[in-house]
């Protein structure tokens, strides 16, 4: 009886610590695959993501003074500056930096803040999604 | 009757301007005498030191007073230029840092305008300008140091609360 309660108990600990595991971390697919859901849900011909628009996108300006490169510079594999304090920027690309696109709050909290910066607007699912498949196709 | 208000009014506008002029010599004394820890900042938070320090260096909370630090984290979708929004609750939790370990009174009232408008730049305190008098146009213009916000130009250990002036090295 004592050793079912353990084994019982073990497998409480090991089956909610996955869980909670998976939670905290994701990864840039299932970050990707969270925007291509909201991207299907916004609107119903939607044909999938684009890494060639996503490059354009990242490196054009849109009315503003920045672009995404401004402060992240060309290549997403290298390290940023920040427009106006000069503070480095962590390398944007997965394949450079591991611990991008791994918490899906921190990614909306960053898309909504740049977007209002870059376009004065907040991204759509699809600019978003275009961005990160482009970012994804990046080698370090 | 209007000779006295008159009076009245000259010796109140004496004081004031008596205050204004002595101000910063009570200030610098103030300043000697706590030396040791007014260029340590020891108070910290990790969520102020993640959310602020994402983008600049982590300005310490004694250096504005609580109200400025109230008005500009209320105003966070506009931070000087920049989206720098928050969810409520780390918001709500960083501005409790900053107002916990804000300036004194004593030195907030050296940093408000007289239009009784808080200041919001660290930069733009009479303090600030007074511990900086010595600093040439050059040296805020070069490259390196780019905006008198950019503390670690100068002050190398900032980013630890270190801005003892014996350890300034102002680049060239």
């Amino acid at each position: 009886m004592f050793r079912l309660l353990h084994v019982l108990v073990l497998l409480f600990v090991a089956v909610f610590g996955l869980i909670s595991l998976t939670a905290l971390a994701q990864t840039p697919d299932e970050v990707l695959a969270v925007i291509q859901s909201d991207a299907q849900a916004n609107n119903p011909a939607f044909q999938g993501f684009s890494s060639a628009r996503g490059e354009s996108f990242f490196k054009q300006t849109h009315g503003n003074e920045l672009s995404c490169s401004a402060c992240h510079t060309g290549n997403p594999a290298a390290t940023g500056k920040h427009a106006k304090t000069g503070k480095a920027i962590q390398p944007l690309a997965p394949a450079a930096n591991a611990k991008r696109f791994t918490d899906t709050a921190k990614v909306e909290k960053w898309f909504k803040r740049n977007c209002n910066d870059v376009l004065d607007r907040v991204c759509t699912p699809q600019e978003k999604g275009d961005v990160l498949a482009y970012l994804l196709t990046i080698k370090n | 009757m209007l000779s006295n208000n008159r009076k009245f009014l000259r010796t109140i506008a004496i004081a004031a301007v008596l205050m204004e002029v002595m101000m910063p010599v009570a200030m610098a004394e103030q300043d000697d005498g706590e030396r040791s820890n007014k260029y340590m900042t020891t108070a910290a938070n990790a969520k102020w030191k993640a959310e602020c320090g994402a983008c600049h260096v982590n300005y310490p909370p004694n250096l504005l007073p609580a109200k400025s630090w109230r008005v500009l984290m209320s105003g966070l979708d506009k931070h000087f230029g920049s989206d720098a929004s928050l969810d409520a609750a780390t918001a709500r939790e960083i501005s409790g840092f900053l107002e916990q370990n804000a300036g004194s009174e004593m030195f907030a009232s050296q940093m408000f305008v007289s239009r009784g408008k808080p200041v919001l730049r660290i930069t733009e305190t009479r303090w600030f300008r007074n511990k900086h008098d010595e600093v040439s146009q050059r040296d805020w213009d070069s490259p390196k140091v780019k905006s008198p916000a950019n503390c670690t130009a100068c002050h190398a250990q900032a980013e630890r609360g270190d801005f003892n002036e014996d350890n300034v090295r102002i680049p060239n």
